[in-house]
């Protein structure tokens, strides 16, 4: 018995602090408060979403008819940049300071503490963004009707954009420079939540049902979030121990 | 069956079985490319509507099959890597990159060729050149990707986990491009909608759908055995090898 017993010990010691849902709260708040505390990190993204929308009009034409046809397509495709910028610091800090290592090293499953902190990077990106979406929508002319499926669309697409986009962040991030590699792996995929994003707000400009859309965004979703974590975790794994 | 596969898992075995397979892949593409090419482009006779130009089709789709099929063989075999520890699947997978990548090229430049007849562009934003460009990124990616490593088995790992990413997304991609394709653009010309193909046309395509299969293999073979010998060039066999042939 005795000799069992120190075989046990650490595991007695881990157990009463270790639960799965003790250790997601935990990281849920920790990583919650660095990014309050790291706010221009929070900030960046949506200065950019803004300063990207705002390049249009110059480029193209002020004209607002010319502007509502194109702004769902360019809310879209700035947002998705934004979130893509945003994707690089994901992992990177705890890579550097050794918390990844830790992470890994906890009891409890990566692949959900890994959905933690990418439900996180949704709260702190992909939310204000489609927050955001509408303010910017007004300035290209997009007619008031849509705007709220501008948001329910850019809330649902930025979750699976955060969760396929934490692929690429965590295969990149042992790399010295993997900015543009990121961008590289990760844009390819964020093409249907595009496709299906830009097109609820087309279907709720036209007034053609927007419900197909949504729907087919939360299936992505739904999809992400069962498969996506899995990943994240496996090349977060090859990521700290290459 | 495990003994098996760890018998092929081991590039010593893998080196000398493909040395007997590759000739036999070899001669079946030369016959199968040359018998359906000279038949598909001086026998068949011409395509009423697009007259000869059709007959870029004997390239244009065997290569744009390859592509879709080389992707999800290489994610077999990252599978096969990352579960088994397989490394021969593993090389297989690294010489497979570039030549999906090449096939991809070559389904989009066909298209192209194909395009200035047809559609008098040499680009149109067509459902299937859009996927097999979204293709040809993501065969760009894991090349990317593996070369940035500094260690070649992190390097595999990560283009093993890519590519399995990659090839659930592409039939999702692929669907959403179909679906996005049919909103915005009423099909003008659809060049693969017809119903039936007559036979006197369709035999050399299989011909050379089936050459161009045979000479992946082959040229996958012949690769794997280049890239065994490079990994494990400070293996005993292979110096021996070395020794052997002046």
């Amino acid at each position: 018995m005795s000799s069992s017993n120190t075989l046990d010990q650490p595991l007695s010691i881990i157990e009463p602090h270790g639960g799965l849902g003790v250790a997601l709260i935990a990281t849920l708040r920790r990583d919650l408060t660095l990014m309050l505390r790291r706010r221009s990190e929070v900030m960046n993204p949506l200065a950019f979403f803004a300063l990207v929308i705002t390049l249009f009009p110059l480029g193209l034409s002020p004209d607002p008819e010319l502007l509502a046809t194109v702004a769902p397509g360019l809310l879209w495709v700035a947002a998705l940049l934004a979130t893509l910028l945003s994707l690089d610091s994901l992992f990177r800090a705890d890579f550097e300071d050794g918390s990844l290592e830790q992470l890994l090293l906890a009891p409890q499953p990566l692949a959900a503490m890994v959905l933690a902190k990418v439900v996180v990077h949704w709260l702190l990106t992909g939310l204000p963004l489609a927050l955001m979406a509408p303010v910017l929508g007004l300035m290209l002319g997009l007619p008031a009707g849509s705007h709220l499926i501008l948001m329910l669309a850019l809330a649902l697409g930025s979750a699976s954009l955060s969760l396929v986009g934490a692929i690429g962040a965590a295969l990149t991030v042992g790399l010295a420079r993997g900015g543009v590699l990121l961008s590289l792996l990760v844009l390819p995929l964020y093409i249907p939540v595009l496709i299906f994003g830009a097109g609820a707000v087309q279907a709720a400009l036209l007034g053609s049902g927007v419900a197909a859309h949504l729907a087919i965004l939360g299936a992505l979703l739904a999809l992400a979030v069962m498969l996506a974590p899995w990943a994240i975790a496996a090349a977060l794994r090859i990521s700290v121990n290459g | 069956m495990w003994a098996f596969i760890h018998k092929l898992g081991s590039p010593k075995w893998f080196y000398g079985i493909s040395a007997r397979l590759m000739p036999w892949f070899w001669i079946a593409a030369a016959a199968l490319l040359l018998v359906g090419s000279v038949w598909g482009l001086l026998f068949t006779p011409a395509d009423y509507q697009q007259g000869n130009s059709f007959r870029i089709i004997y390239v244009h789709v065997p290569a744009a099959f390859l592509a879709q099929s080389i992707f999800v063989s290489m994610a077999i075999a990252g599978l096969v890597f990352m579960v088994w520890k397989i490394k021969v699947a593993d090389m297989a997978a690294a010489v497979m990159a570039p030549l999906g990548a090449a096939m991809t090229f070559i389904a989009l430049f066909s298209g192209g060729v194909w395009g200035i007849p047809t559609w008098g562009t040499w680009w149109m934003w067509d459902a299937r050149l859009t996927s097999m460009l979204i293709l040809l990124f993501l065969y760009i990616g894991v090349i990317a990707l593996r070369g940035a490593f500094a260690s070649r088995d992190s390097g595999s790992r990560a283009a093993s986990v890519l590519a399995m990413v990659g090839v659930i997304n592409i039939p999702i991609i692929k669907y959403s491009v179909d679906w996005w394709y049919t909103l915005h653009q009423p099909a003008s010309f659809t060049i693969t909608g017809r119903v039936s193909m007559p036979m006197e046309m369709w035999a050399p395509l299989l011909l050379m759908v089936l050459g161009f299969y045979s000479f992946f293999i082959a040229l996958t073979l012949m690769r794997t055995r280049s890239e065994i010998l490079r990994r494990e060039s400070g293996k005993r066999w292979v110096q021996a090898l070395a020794e052997e042939t002046p």
